[in-house]
C-alpha cells in the first residue's frame, strides 16, 4: 500500500480486524514446526515483509526511529541467517548512495537516510540470492567515486581476464565498487534479462524495484557506452 | 512467579473484587481519531485524574466529595476542566507536521490552591496551571457593572469593592512552554523529587529542565552515534527515582535499563547500573529483539524496585540486582506463537504501559481485546479483566476473563484467534492511595473500584 509522503496512516485502513492464523505460512517447509525451535533460516516472505516495512517507515515524513531501528535490526538478523558467506560487500560509505536516499527520504538527517539506503543496497544482493533466478538489481548509481573500493575486487578481476574482456583501466574504476560476485554466482542465469527488473512478484516487489529504474537506465547507458569500446557482452546482457 | 492467563482469582491483596464505577467518552462505534486517549494520570492525592488525547486536548476529572447520604458509593469523577494543550504545528524548516497528540501528562505536587501539570507532545512540553475562581469583585469605582469606564469627574463617593460568590470557573493557563530542545520524538517526562526540575526524554537524548527556566535545558544523556549508520538502539522511557533526586533510569529498545547518577558527571552517558536479563536461547526468534524492547519503566512508590514492560511480560527488578529481574509476569504468553502475524500488522510494536498500586503490592498492565491484567505480588495470583460497555452496570462486579490457547474452548473462554487487536489497552493508572483504577480503552475511559463491603 503506497502512502504519499507525510500522510499519516489511517487507523481503519491499517488495522483491519483479522483473525490470526497460526504462524506457519512464513516457514520454510523443510524446517520443523515453529512451536519448539525457531527456524534457523527465514523465508523470503519474511524478508520481503521486512523490506516493505523498512520502505514504508522511511517514506514517513518523520520516521518513527524506534520502529525503524527495530525493523532494521530484524532485517539484519534475517540477512545474517540467509547469507552467512563472508563475501558480501561491506556497507558502502554514505556518499556512495545519495540517489537512493533522495528517492526514499524526506528526512533531514542525511546520514540516517544514507545508512538505511546502504542497508537496502546490501539487501538487494540478498534478494537476488533468495529468489533465484532474479536478476541482480544494483541500486547504486554507476558514477560513484572510486573511494569506496570493496575488498572483493578480486571478483572484478576475474570478470576481466576470465571472460576475455578488455577493460579500459579508467573505466574499471567506475565499476570498482559494484559487487560482481553475483555475476559469478550459480544462481545467476545468464539467459535472463540482465539489469531490467525481473518478473513482478506482486505489489511489494514492484514497489521495491520501481525506484531503481532511473538508476538502471543510467547504468545501462554507461554500459552501452563502454560496449562501443569492444567490451564483449558481459553477463546478463 | 505468576503464570499466564487468568486464574479466576481476584488480585490486589485480600481477595479484592473489582467493580465497574464509571465510563467516560462517546458510545459510538465510529471512533474519531482525535478522541483516542493517549495518556492517563492521577495526581498525587488521587482527587484529580487527567487524560490526554490524540487531538491535543487535556480533560481533568475531579473526584466529588463523598456523599454522606450514599455511604456505599465512593466519590465519582466528574469533568473538572477541559482545555486544548497542544495544537498541530508545522515545522517549516523540515517540512514536517508535528502531531498534537499528548504523549504524557505528569502532575506536580500541589503547593497552593492551584494545580500544575506538565503535558507534552512529540516536541514541546508545557506547564499548565489549573486554578479555580469562585468569587468575583463587585463595586468597582472606576467602572460599571458592565465594565464600562466611569467618568472620573462624575464620581462623588468612593466605595470598597466586595467579593461575591459566583459559579465555579476552572481556568487552565499555560505558564511555561519548554520548546526547541528535542530533535527526536519525546516519549517521557518525569518530575524530580526536588519539585524544581524535571527530565524529558526522546529517542536519543534526555534533557534536564528547571521548571522556572524555559530557554535552557541541560542534556544529560546522549546516545546518538557520531555516525548514524551505527544506530541500533533508542531510548524508550525514562523516569526519576521517587526519593533520590540525583537518580534516574532509562530503558532501551534492546530491553536494557540503565540507572544513572547525576552526581557522577554532567553527561550521564556512563551508567551507574545496567540491568539486562540474559536471553533465553530456547525462545530465540527473529522477533526476539522487538519483543524485548521496553515500552515503559516505573519505579515502585517505595523506590526499592522498578518495573519494566516489554511486549509479552512485565518484570520487577530489585535496584540492587542488575543480572535479572526478581519477578516476571506473563501478560499474554499465548501471543508468542503469533509473533509473525503481529509483526505483519505492526501490533508487535504497540507500546503498553504499566503501573503500581499505591502500596506496591499489585501491578497492572493492558493487553488486547480491551483486556487488562493485574498481578498480586504477595499472593502470586493474577487476573484478566475486561473494560467493556457490556459490563457497565453501576457497581457490577467484573468477571475474570480467560483466553483459551488451544484444544477445547470452555464456556466463557475466548480463543486467541477471536481477540480483537484493534481494542488495545495501552494506558492505565492506579490511584495513589486507594483501589481505584482508570483504564483507557481507545476513546473511552473506564473507572473501576474495589467492592466496598
Amino acid at each position: 500500500m503506497m502512502l504519499s509522503k507525510g500522510l499519516k496512516r489511517k487507523r481503519e485502513e491499517e488495522r483491519e480486524k483479522e483473525a490470526l492464523a497460526v504462524d506457519s505460512w512464513w516457514l520454510d517447509p523443510s524446517l520443523p514446526a515453529v512451536a519448539q525451535a525457531p527456524p534457523a533460516v527465514a523465508s523470503s516472505s519474511l524478508l520481503d515483509l521486512s523490506v516493505l516495512k523498512l520502505h514504508h517507515s522511511l517514506r514517513q515524513s518523520e520516521p518513527d526511529l524506534r520502529h525503524l531501528v527495530l525493523v532494521v535490526n530484524t532485517l539484519r538478523r534475517i540477512q545474517a541467517s540467509m547469507a552467512p558467506e563472508p563475501t558480501l560487500p561491506p556497507v558502502p560509505s554514505p556518499p556512495a548512495a545519495p540517489c537512493v536516499a533522495d528517492n526514499l527520504l524526506a528526512s533531514s538527517d542525511a546520514a540516517l537516510s544514507a545508512s538505511m539506503a546502504s542497508l537496502l543496497e546490501d539487501l538487494s544482493h540478498i534478494e537476488g540470492l533468495s529468489q533465484a533466478p532474479q536478476p541482480l538489481v544494483d541500486e547504486g548509481p554507476p558514477g560513484r567515486p572510486t573511494g569506496g573500493s570493496p575488498p572483493n575486487l578480486g571478483a572484478l578481476d576475474l570478470l576481466g581476464p576470465a571472460t576475455g574482456c578488455l577493460l579500459d583501466d579508467e573505466l574499471e574504476g567506475l565499476f570498482e565498487d559494484i559487487d560482481t560476485s553475483m555475476y559469478d554466482s550459480e544462481l545467476w542465469a545468464p539467459a535472463s534479462e540482465g539489469l531490467k527488473p525481473g518478473p513482478e512478484d506482486g505489489p511489494g516487489k514492484e514497489e521495491a524495484l520501481e525506484l531503481d529504474e532511473a538508476e538502471l537506465d543510467y547504468l545501462l547507458d554507461v554500459l552501452v557506452g563502454t560496449q562501443a569500446l569492444e567490451r564483449p557482452p558481459g553477463p546478463g546482457r | 512467579m505468576a503464570g499466564a492467563g487468568g486464574g479466576g482469582c481476584p488480585a490486589g491483596g485480600n481477595d479484592l473484587q473489582w467493580c465497574f464505577s464509571q465510563v467516560k467518552g462517546a458510545i459510538d462505534e465510529d471512533v474519531a481519531e482525535a478522541d483516542i486517549i493517549s495518556t492517563v494520570e492521577f495526581n498525587y492525592s488521587g482527587d484529580l485524574l487527567a487524560t490526554g488525547d490524540k487531538g491535543g486536548r487535556v480533560v481533568i476529572f475531579q473526584r466529588e466529595q463523598e456523599n454522606k447520604g450514599r455511604p456505599h458509593s465512593r466519590g465519582e469523577y466528574n469533568v473538572y476542566s477541559t482545555f486544548q494543550s497542544h495544537e498541530p504545528e508545522f515545522d517549516y524548516l523540515k517540512s514536517l507536521e508535528i502531531e498534537e497528540k499528548i504523549n504524557k501528562i505528569r502532575w506536580l505536587p500541589q503547593q497552593n490552591a492551584a494545580h500544575f501539570l506538565l503535558s507534552t507532545n512529540d516536541k514541546t512540553i508545557k506547564l499548565w496551571k489549573i486554578s479555580e475562581r469562585d468569587k468575583r469583585a463587585e463595586g468597582y469605582n472606576l467602572k460599571d457593572e458592565d465594565g464600562r469606564l466611569r467618568d472620573p469627574f462624575r464620581i462623588t463617593a468612593l466605595r470598597v469593592p466586595i467579593l461575591k460568590p459566583m459559579d465555579l470557573m476552572v481556568e487552565a493557563s499555560p505558564r511555561r512552554i519548554f520548546a526547541n530542545a528535542h530533535t527526536y520524538h519525546i516519549n517521557s517526562i518525569s518530575v524530580n523529587s526536588d519539585h524544581e526540575t524535571y527530565l524529558s526524554a526522546d529517542d536519543l537524548r534526555i534533557n534536564l529542565w528547571h521548571l522556572e527556566i524555559t530557554d535552557r535545558s541541560f542534556n544529560i544523556v546522549d546516545i546518538k552515534p557520531v555516525n548514524m549508520e551505527e544506530l541500533t538502539e533508542v531510548i524508550t522511557a525514562a523516569e526519576f527515582h521517587p526519593h533520590q533526586c540525583n537518580v534516574f533510569v532509562y530503558s532501551s529498545s534492546k530491553g536494557t535499563i540503565r540507572l544513572c547518577d547525576m552526581r557522577s558527571s554532567a553527561l550521564c552517558d556512563r551508567h551507574a547500573k545496567f540491568f539486562e536479563e540474559p536471553e533465553d536461547p530456547s525462545s530465540r526468534s527473529f522477533f526476539s529483539e522487538i519483543i524485548s524492547s521496553i515500552s515503559d519503566v516505573k519505579f515502585s512508590h517505595s523506590g526499592r524496585y522498578m518495573m519494566t514492560r516489554d511486549y509479552l511480560s512485565v518484570k520487577v527488578w530489585d535496584l540492587n540486582m542488575e543480572s535479572r529481574p526478581v519477578e516476571t509476569h506473563q501478560v499474554h504468553e499465548y501471543l508468542r506463537s503469533k509473533l509473525c502475524s503481529l509483526y505483519e500488522n505492526d501490533c508487535i510494536f504497540d507500546k503498553f504501559e504499566c503501573c503500581w498500586s499505591g502500596s506496591d503490592s499489585a501491578i497492572m498492565t493492558g493487553s488486547y481485546n480491551n483486556f487488562f491484567r493485574m498481578f498480586d505480588r504477595n499472593t502470586r495470583r493474577d487476573v484478566t479483566l475486561e473494560a467493556s460497555r457490556e459490563n457497565s452496570k453501576p457497581r457490577a462486579s467484573l468477571k475474570p476473563r480467560k483466553v483459551c490457547t488451544g484444544g477445547k474452548r470452555k464456556k466463557d473462554e475466548i480463543s486467541v484467534d477471536s481477540l480483537d487487536f484493534n481494542k488495545k489497552i495501552l494506558h492505565t493508572a492506579w490511584h495513589p492511595a486507594e483501589n481505584i483504577i482508570a483504564v483507557a480503552a481507545t476513546n473511552n475511559l473506564y473507572i473501576f473500584q474495589d467492592k466496598l463491603n
